[in-house]
């Protein structure tokens, strides 16, 4: 699994990468999805393969991410108004 | 004389030194403003046109890999996506078309409209400022913008909404825009269904279509 975080000026970065069966991997991806929780970001599953629907679904912790989850993609929270100025 | 040529020259000096003091200072400014900017690390500031670009490839292969293939190319073609309402499961209109959807553009307002009329709802104005700024801008590159509105339209349309600003159409993107904007969604889903016909033609109807039936339906119907 991979956490992605999307980030202004440079595309996404990869946070942390582990694999969820093993626990120290999985410790370490936790760490890093509070890290990016704790900084107001939010995070989404992309779902679905391809030639099927793709999907996304918004989780709060760790644990609503399905096991099988190749990433998490943290994003800024949403805020009201666009930001047309700010370049 | 000793005396008269030493008031002489101090009064030369004040004299000189109000005369250069504006200079002086305006120097000292000068010499302190560049030694403040050597001292910032000499990480990336400012907007650099090389970085945005690569930036937006990446979250351009980052978009191409979440959503679908048939959105990739809307989105690759035409600048924007077509999401559907995610209430229209209820909210289906005759003919069980989705009774609205959303136009995703890169940092502008989602734009919600009618597919079968296209009359053009309202203007919900989302951003996703990162406010760390990294690179001096809390702005995501175009495509980031855009997966981000997909994602959390996807997700929980009824939550981004609530946090939206409405406006009614034409506050920040222009009627005559969308409206273009939905007639070349219509001529392109014309086309590629087009394209998917002689493509399943060719293949003896083996192929399997990945083109959203309702999408060319309702484009069909947009500005008949």
């Amino acid at each position: 699994m991979k956490l992605l975080r999307m980030k202004p000026g440079h595309g996404e970065i990869v946070l942390a990468e582990g694999d969820v069966d093993v626990p120290e991997q999985e410790r370490e991806l936790i760490e890093a999805f509070r890290r990016e929780l704790d900084a107001g970001m939010w995070a989404a599953v992309p779902t679905g393969s391809p030639g099927a629907r793709r999907e996304a679904e918004l989780v709060k912790s760790f644990a609503e991410v399905p096991r099988e989850a190749e990433r998490v993609i943290f994003f800024p929270r949403a805020a009201g108004g666009a930001l047309e100025t700010d370049r | 004389m000793a005396l008269g040529l030493g008031t002489a020259a101090i009064l030369l000096v004040v004299l000189l030194w109000e005369l250069a003091r504006p200079t002086v200072k305006r120097a000292l400014a000068r010499g302190r403003l560049i030694w403040v900017q050597s001292r910032r690390p000499s990480g990336p500031a400012g907007y650099d046109p090389g970085r945005e670009r690569r930036a937006e490839q990446r979250a351009r292969v980052l978009l191409r890999s979440c959503i679908d293939e048939r959105d990739w190319a809307m989105y690759r073609d035409l600048g924007f996506l077509r999401v559907w309402g995610t209430q229209r499961e209820r909210g289906r209109g005759p003919g069980g078309h989705a009774s609205y959807a959303y136009l995703i553009y890169p940092h502008k307002p989602l734009v919600a409209y009618v597919p079968q009329t296209g009359a053009l709802l309202n203007e919900y104005c989302v951003a996703f400022p990162d406010n760390t700024r990294p690179y001096g801008s809390s702005r995501l590159p175009d495509s980031d913008d855009v997966l981000a509105k997909w994602m959390a339209l996807a997700a929980d349309e009824r939550r981004l909404i609530a946090d939206a600003n409405m406006h009614l159409p034409g506050r920040q993107v222009d009627p005559a825009r969308v409206r273009r904007d939905l007639t070349r969604l219509a001529r392109w889903e014309r086309e590629r269904a087009a394209g998917d016909e002689h493509g399943s033609d060719r293949a003896d109807g083996a192929s399997e279509r990945t083109a959203d039936p309702r999408g060319a339906d309702c484009a069909d119907t947009l500005h008949a």
